[in-house]
């Protein structure tokens, strides 16, 4: 039987993803290569704000119920230090140039769709609705960063160097979304958490569809980074993440009750 | 830039509205692109359920020059409004 601290830490894992990927993605704002494409990024951030505003909240309510009153959506996202933060590596890793961005987007949003597709069916009820809601915007997602990597895989030299070398470079952040650890695997064994290791085949088969329609080469198996469940799930970080922390929770850490 | 993406004309039907209508423009390399960033740019408040996009290039407009010869003539022509007719109230979206 799982106990409500798996609970509480397997919420933060699905909030926290959303959270930092769309603080990321929160930086192109204004700086976007154009316009449509500026307003496109934001529309990602803003749907994965608001999933990830679901996730905490129910994590809250799970806290709760051991120490009342439990911790709010922002208070979990404003005051708890990078170690406290349960994302994959793969989503705080920085926006570097537009292929960074998209490659990052594409890799994530592949799991994301299927860890979903899982999910709706989770014996917890409000898992199964929280995905059930979150599913429609991530079915967009993955079409449109998929399409980005078609474009800029079998575009001109340059984007296709790019594309493929941002790729390259994030690949061993994948490896994590596929290990399951302790808290995961009592989780799975009461129907309540995704499986997965079932994920790893059609992630597999649909990144490399698409890989092959962007002419881009699958990169050779190496050395995945948080695999041995020493990675972001366990709160052990890259150091971009605490970079970006500082920049998002200074605000309400300076005026603990700033409101709009 | 010498490379810029192409424009576009966006027209989206509404939730309730029977036809497409002219909601503005935007840049896109394609037909398909094109859309998809009108979904983002033009429908994030729930605005429509369909949308057509068309090249700018590809529409001929009139010319404001010929204004008075195009549309004057049926000014005094009041017998070409159907006015004189009693509307049943069953008949919606005249």
């Amino acid at each position: 039987m799982h106990s409500s601290a798996d609970l509480f830490d397997y919420a933060l894992r699905l909030g926290d993803n959303g959270l930092v990927l769309s603080q990321r993605l929160g930086e192109w704002v204004g700086k976007g290569p154009v316009l449509e494409e500026d307003i496109a990024t934001t529309n990602v951030a803003l749907d994965l704000l608001g999933q990830a505003r679901l996730w905490l909240a129910h994590a809250g309510e799970i806290e709760a119920r051991e120490a009342p009153p439990g911790r709010t959506e922002d208070q979990l996202a404003y005051f708890r230090d990078d170690a406290g933060f349960r994302n994959l590596l793969l989503v705080e890793q920085p926006n570097g140039n537009y292929a960074d961005t998209i490659a990052r987007q594409f890799l994530f949003d592949q799991w994301h769709v299927l860890l979903l597709g899982r999910l709706v069916l989770s014996r917890d009820e409000r898992i199964a609705e929280i995905a059930a809601k979150a599913i429609k915007e991530v079915q967009y997602h993955v079409e449109r960063s998929s399409d980005w990597v078609v474009r800029l895989g079998d575009g001109t030299d340059e984007s296709h160097a790019r594309m493929q070398a941002a790729v390259d470079s994030l690949w061993m952040y994948t490896g994590e979304m596929f290990t399951i650890d302790e808290t995961e695997r009592v989780l799975i064994d009461t129907g309540i958490a995704a499986d997965l290791e079932a994920l790893r085949e059609p992630w597999c088969s649909h990144v490399h569809a698409v890989l092959a329609d962007a002419t881009l080469a699958v990169p050779a198996d190496s050395w995945m980074q948080g695999a041995r469940s020493r990675g972001g799930k366990q709160g052990i970080h890259t150091e971009q993440l605490s970079r970006m922390l500082a920049e998002m929770q200074s605000l309400p850490r300076a005026y603990p009750d700033a409101h709009w | 830039m010498t490379n810029e993406w192409p424009l576009w004309e966006v027209f989206i039907r509404s939730q309730h509205g029977l036809a497409h209508k002219h909601v503005g423009s935007l840049h896109a390399p394609d037909a398909e692109m094109a859309i998809k960033n009108a979904r983002d740019v033009y429908t994030r408040r729930n605005e429509g359920i369909s949308i057509w996009v068309a090249r700018s290039s590809d529409i001929h407009a009139s010319s404001p020059g010929d204004r008075a010869a195009l549309f004057e003539p049926s000014n005094d022509k009041v017998y070409r409004h159907p006015t004189f007719f009693p509307m049943p109230d069953e008949v919606k979206h005249l």
